[in-house]
Order: structure tokens, then sequence, then C-alpha cells
């Protein structure tokens, strides 16, 4: 094969015993990789009703097709899979670097991880020797330090590390996975499942060629898409970055401030794109094979944080700072460094942070409950040091670490309300109130709270339709983004990108068959993403969620916007919800429960799914 | 002999170069028509996420790797500078890799002789320092280098004074 290695590794943890497969040819072309190909070797390798941290929860780490070639962005992803403890439905996420590059040149497509090691280990891959490696010098380290431990004991710096940090080990529900020292695979939990394994990390080391399948039309795609990547498409990402957004979102009053007791942040002037590039940004990298980068590296140049480096982007930047009433850069960036440090997903870090602050401010959690923390919005060193807590589970943290669903569940006394999830997962910094395309892409998405399941927010941001009403339509506008997200995120190309796919899928369609050789037209990558979302959907199903899951945060629901201006009461009532997620489901093909249909299933060629919804299609 | 101002070689600024791996891409794909990093006459080291640099061969005055080898495999071309093996007596032993101070002369994986940058002299020109998405790479002399160093370094001295008054 072309672009795919071709070759599946299953390794079960419990014997160390590992063998492999040959992917399915059926499979490459209907689910292309990344997340697609993630979720349907996941759904075949488990069983209904799996417990996250069970050793039969299997942990899949898939490529895609493109990863591994030098097209702009596109040999760089690699994306994890497996139930998520959070929302204890499908969790996956997507990590950029070198890391996926440098497996599809050990020779996988997909690494299936089983069982549960007795001791801690870490998987070493080394072309097609696979060892499973004594990780008990590595407990309690940082995914940085454990990379570059890693580097000494196998002598090699050219070997890549996606890592746990101590909130994997401890099986914090936000724990998250990451490589490079910056390159996180954040969202839903997954670290925790990796931790619930005994597995520290993941090494690997790939001598293979890469060749695509047609080399000379190929390389002149890649010229094509150098030039596109210097031009209009991606300066957004080259210049300010997403933290461009701060002042953009607070324009529009739609970044939710304080755990979304409001959507405008007085203090965004000092904590926006413009101040973060001025004193802040020492220089923006690039990923593996990327000519466009993006990665905004930060140092903060005095005070107490001196010399403090990570990356920063909008989502965690608005989590720790404006979602916390923080307006000090320093802080957020040292936060940020925390949550790397602990190897938690830093938007959910932020956000849990924030609600702990909202018990706090509510008299639902007292200073004593919080070990002396006196949390009110606003108060930096509140915000490090819950997150020291959330990273320790010590204290309160313990709770915290739960994620904002359980952890508001077991606070009880209203704080439920106040945790600001869907299906468990954290929200991230788009006041839904106000957004009601990005409303149902939130709602209807298989992850939970999330934007970068359809970015259906720039419908609305960009004022392409009426942000404050709920109307058909928005339904397959959503459906649509969610296809193409999917497919973005199976490739696996970049996001930051997507702009340059200046015909959308014909391009994607025409890379696809440049490397893989294999057929593909615009009409068949449509249906795939339409697949991939199908599959996730069905996923979720089995395991017990249902249109009552399509939901939106308490907040978005019952608070409308205090803030003088523009949307001053704006709220999602539960008829506009309706009306979105009936509209969605009819625009996909699914039952008014989200069931998919029968025939929508034949139509895709999905019938081997049936099983799921069988009994399920009535309504 | 080459003279001082002929002697060029492709120097990474550190400045600009963001550790992207775009120059180790394109020279594998010229040299041996597969994406692969160990094929690669030019590699990129990430000290951390700040300290990025692209590294080859400098064309050393005298270069060690010439002297060390055993099997005189290696030779400098009087014309150009560029380090010759000759693939036949060449056996992998890597006594040159061990005296290259920059690493830029390294193993093939396939091989198993050593390789090193030529300047793309088949191409005309270096690919690396064409395809450099941030101009990051450039074809210089050290003469070259000098001069662009003296140049900075008089630009900030009048910079600093003009500031001062």
């Amino acid at each position: 094969m072309y672009g795919y290695a071709g070759i599946i590794l299953h390794v079960d943890l419990n014997t160390g015993k590992t063998h492999v497969e040959k992917l399915n040819e059926d499979y490459a072309k209907k689910y292309i990789g990344g997340i697609g190909l993630g979720m349907r070797l996941w759904l075949d390798n488990s069983k209904a009703g799996v417990e996250p941290f069970s050793p039969e929860n299997p942990l899949v780490l898939a490529l895609g097709p493109i990863s591994g070639t030098m097209f702009p962005t596109a040999g760089n992803g690699h994306a994890f899979v497996s139930k998520s403890p959070e929302t204890f439905a499908i969790g996956e996420a997507v990590a950029h670097g070198t890391f996926g590059a440098e497996m599809k040149r050990a020779g996988y497509d997909a690494i299936i991880l089983k069982g549960k090691s007795e001791k801690p280990v870490y998987l070493w891959i080394d072309d097609e020797s696979i060892q499973l490696l004594d990780a008990s010098h590595l407990m309690g380290k940082s995914p940085a330090e454990t990379e570059d431990a890693i580097k000494d004991d196998l002598g090699d710096y050219y070997i890549r590390v996606a890592a746990i940090g101590l909130a994997g080990e401890n099986l914090s529900r936000i724990a998250c996975i990451i490589n490079e020292k910056t390159r996180a695979a954040g969202r839903t939990g997954l670290g925790a499942v990796m931790g619930s394994k005994n597995l520290k990390a993941i090494a690997v080391r790939g001598t293979r060629d890469i060749v695509p399948a047609k080399p000379d039309e190929f390389m002149d795609m890649v010229k094509e898409f150098h030039e596109r990547m210097k031009g209009p498409a991606t300066q957004k990402y080259r210049t300010l970055g997403t933290p461009e957004n701060v002042l953009v979102h607070n324009a529009l009053h739609c970044m939710p401030t304080r755990n979304y007791n409001n959507a405008h942040f007085e203090g965004a002037d000092k904590v926006s794109g413009e101040a973060l590039n001025e004193k802040f940004v020492a220089k923006i990298i690039g990923c593996s094979s990327c000519a466009m980068r993006c990665e905004h590296e930060v140092v903060v140049p005095e005070g107490p944080y001196k010399g403090t480096m990570t990356r920063m982007e909008y989502e965690t930047l608005w989590a720790m700072g404006p979602y916390c009433g923080i307006d000090r850069l320093d802080t957020i960036i040292k936060g940020m460094e925390l949550a790397n440090y602990y190897g938690m997903d830093a938007i959910s870090a932020g956000v849990i942070a924030s609600f702990a602050m909202d018990c706090y401010e509510n008299g639902i959690l007292t200073q004593k409950d919080l070990d002396g923390i006196e949390a009110n919005f606003g108060n930096s060193e509140a915000l490090l040091q819950l997150l020291e807590k959330m990273g320790k589970r010590e204290g309160i943290g313990d709770i915290l670490a739960e994620g904002v669903r359980i952890a508001g569940q077991k606070i009880g006394k209203g704080a439920e309300k106040l945790a600001q999830h869907i299906k468990g997962l954290e929200v991230t910094g788009y006041d839904l109130r106000c957004l009601k395309t990005a409303a149902l892409g939130f709602a209807v998405s298989f992850r939970g709270a999330d934007h970068n399941r359809h970015g259906a927010y720039a419908f609305d941001v960009k004022g392409k339709v009426d942000r404050l009403k709920a109307e058909k339509g928005r339904g397959k506008m959503v459906r649509d983004m969610e296809d193409t997200y999917a497919l973005i995120d199976s490739f696996i190309v970049c996001k930051f990108s997507r702009g340059t796919y200046y015909k959308e899928l014909a391009d994607m369609a025409k890379l696809y068959r440049l490397v893989t050789g294999i057929e593909m037209t615009p009409e068949e990558l449509k249906k795939s993403g339409e697949r991939i979302n199908t599959v996730a959907r069905l996923i979720n199903i089995r395991e017990g969620l249902g249109r009552k899951d399509d939901t939106l945060p308490w907040k978005v629901m019952n608070m409308p916007i205090p803030d003088e201006g523009p949307v001053k009461g704006a709220f999602v009532s539960q008829e506009e919800l309706n009306l979105l997620l009936d509209d969605y489901y009819e625009s996909r093909g699914w039952t008014l429960e989200g069931v998919p249909k029968a025939e929508k299933l034949k139509e895709i060629g999905m019938t081997d799914l049936l099983s799921i919804v069988k009994g399920k299609q009535e309504a | 002999m080459v003279k001082i101002h002929e002697r060029k070689f492709v120097s990474a600024d550190p400045d600009k170069c963001v550790g992207c791996q775009i120059c180790e891409y394109i020279c594998s794909w010229t040299k041996e028509k597969a994406f692969n990093p160990l094929k690669s006459r030019i590699r990129v080291v990430r000290v951390n996420q700040l300290a990025n640099m692209a590294v080859t061969c400098r064309r050393c005055e005298d270069p060690p790797c010439v002297a060390a080898c055993p099997r005189d495999a290696l030779t400098q071309s009087e014309e150009t500078g560029t380090i010759m093996v000759d693939m036949d007596k060449c056996n992998g032993c890597g006594w040159c890799i061990e005296a290259c101070d920059y690493g830029a002369i390294m193993l093939h994986p396939e091989t198993k002789v050593v390789h090193v940058c030529d300047l793309c002299k088949d191409e005309g020109e270096p690919q690396c320092v064409k395809w450099c998405p941030e101009e990051a790479l450039s074809v210089v002399t050290s003469d070259v280098l000098a001069q662009k160093a003296r140049i900075s370094a008089v630009k900030k001295l009048f910079q600093e004074s003009k500031e001062k008054k």
C-alpha cells in the first residue's frame, strides 16, 4: 500500500505479547485514518458498556494516510481514541508535532493497546521490535521530563515520545497525553486511560521510507500548498495566532467570563493576543512538515514567574484567564505550564478552577473545603493553587480532578448547576447563549462540549447567520462542518490549514488519491465524513447515550447574558434546542431520538453495524 | 585550490529556523526519492522550543573527516570544497562521523556508507534553501557570515548611539 503502512499493531499489556494484523483496505477507504479509523477499530475491539478504566477498554493510537509525507501539516498528526472516563462516551484527541510521522516510518497505521501491565512500563517501538520497558524510574515525572529521560535511556535524541504526567498516573479524568513537551492530545481524559493501563509513555523510532503513490503530481501539489500556506488563509495563525480571538470574542460579547456569569471580560485588553505577542511571545515554531508555523512559544520576562516557558493558544488562555476572571498573562502562562507539567487538559483544568471559584463565591465551597484557598474570581494565586492540587489530587484537588460533572455531583448543594459541561466534557471559549449555530454543534458533538468537532461558531462569529436565532437550516450547516472536521482529523491534517484547501473536499480527495493511489472522489469523501460521524454516534448509542445527552450546560439554558450590550438577555431555551436538534437529526437521516435510520446505514455502507440500531428505529 | 570567497555551504539562521524539518524531507526526496530524515544530508536540532537549527556540512578547511578516514574514502574537491565519498572504499566505520564537530556527516541506513551535503550539485542549487519557508537557510561562505555579523554589530552600535541621543 501507499500512504498507509498497511499494518495494525496489537499490544497486550497483561502479557506483553504483541501481534500485527493487516489493515483492512475497505476500512482504509471508508474510515480514512486518524479518529475515523481509530473509532472503528475501538468499536471492533471493545464490548458494550466497558468501563473506561477497565483493562478491556482499548486505547487506540491511529495515524492518517498522509502521515510521514512532506505535505504541509499533514505529516505530523496522531490521534488517540478510547472510551472517555469523563464522558463515558467515545473519547478522542488529536495532537501534532513529529510523533505521528515517526510512527508511520516505524511501519504502523494504528496501535491497539489492551490490558493492564502489572508494573509501570513504557512501550518502545523500534521499527518491528516492540518492547515493554520498566518505567518505575519515570513515575511522577512530567511528560517533558519523561521524554528527556527516555531519550537518555535509549541513547537516541531523535526518538519521539508521547507521555502522561502525574495526572494520568493518578487517573485524573482530565489527564492528557503530551508529545514534544507542548503538544497535547488534550481532550476527553485519555491520559487517564493510559494511566489505568500502567503505561507511562510510548516511545517510537522509525527508519522506513515514506513514498507517495504518484510522486510527481504529489510534489506539484506540495509546491502549490507551500505557496497557499504563505497566503491569507493562514495569516491569523502565523501572526497573532488563536489568541487573536480574545478581543474578537469580547467585542461580540461571546467570551464566557467567570464561569459563564458574564459574556464579556472587562480585562480583555490585558490578556489579548496583542498583549501576549508584544510582551511574551519569544518565538513561533512549526511542526514537522508544516509550512505555516503557528506554535506561539511564550516566556515570562520578569516577576514571580520569570523564565516560565510554554505554548499558548486561545482556548487555554481563555480558560485560565477570562473564564477565571484573571487578567494577568504571567499567571495564565504559569497556569498553562502547570497543566503541561502534570499532564492535564488545560481547557478543562481552567474551567474546573473557575467552577471551584463560582462554588466559593456562592458559599457552596468554603475556604476550609478549599484547603484554605480564598478562591474568588480573579485571584491569580488561587488559580495556581487549585491547579497544583488538581495535578497532585491533594485535598479538594482530588474531587476536582474527577472533571467538572462528577465534581459537581460529589459537592452537591447546587454545584451541579455551576458545572458547565456537555456530556461531562468541560466547555470551551464560545458563549453558546449568543452563538446558536455553535450551540447546536456543541450539543451534538460526540465527544462533548467542544469547538473542534464542527467549527460551527464561524457562521455566528463571522455574521453569516443571525447568531441569536435558532432556525431550520442550522442542522445542515453543522452537519456539513462536522463531516469536514471529521475528515481533517482522520487524514490527519491541521485544522489551522483548513483555509488552504480552496476547493475543500475536491482538494482533499486529490491529496488522498496522490498519496494512497486509491481512487477517491469528493462525493465519496463526503460520505466518509458522514460515516465517521455516524460510527461515533453508533458507539455512543451502544454506550447508552441518546437525545437526552445532546444538551447544553445549565447556565446556557437558564441564565441569560446579563451584560449590557448587543446580546443582553440571550440564552438558549429548551424549545430552541429541540428545534435545532430535530433539524440536525433530520439532515443526518436519524430518528427524532437521534438514532441513525437503517436505510441511512445501508446508504453509506454501514450495514455491518445495523445490530446497534436494531429495535431503536421507532419515532 | 578553492578560494575563501568560493567555499560555499548551507547555513541556518537560528533566529529564523523553526525546526519544521522541511529541509530534511526535501533533501531525502531529492537524493533518494523517499521521505526519510535518516537519508537527509541536513538535520534539524531542537534543543528546546526556542532553540532550533538545521545543521549540514560546513566544508571546512583541512576537513577532519577526510583526515580521519583510514581507507582514504573521503576527499575534498579542490574546486568546490565538497566532501566526496568513494562508495567502494567506505566501509561505514564511522571515524569521519566521530571527527566531524557538527555531526554533518552521517551513515546511510541502508547502504551503510556515509553521506554528506553536496549542495545538490545535480540540481543546480540546494533544494533545502529553495524550499525553506522561513528563508532561514542560505548558501554562504565564511567570509559572508563574517560580513553579516560585522554589519549587524555596527548597525546595533549606531542604533544604540542614536537612542542615547
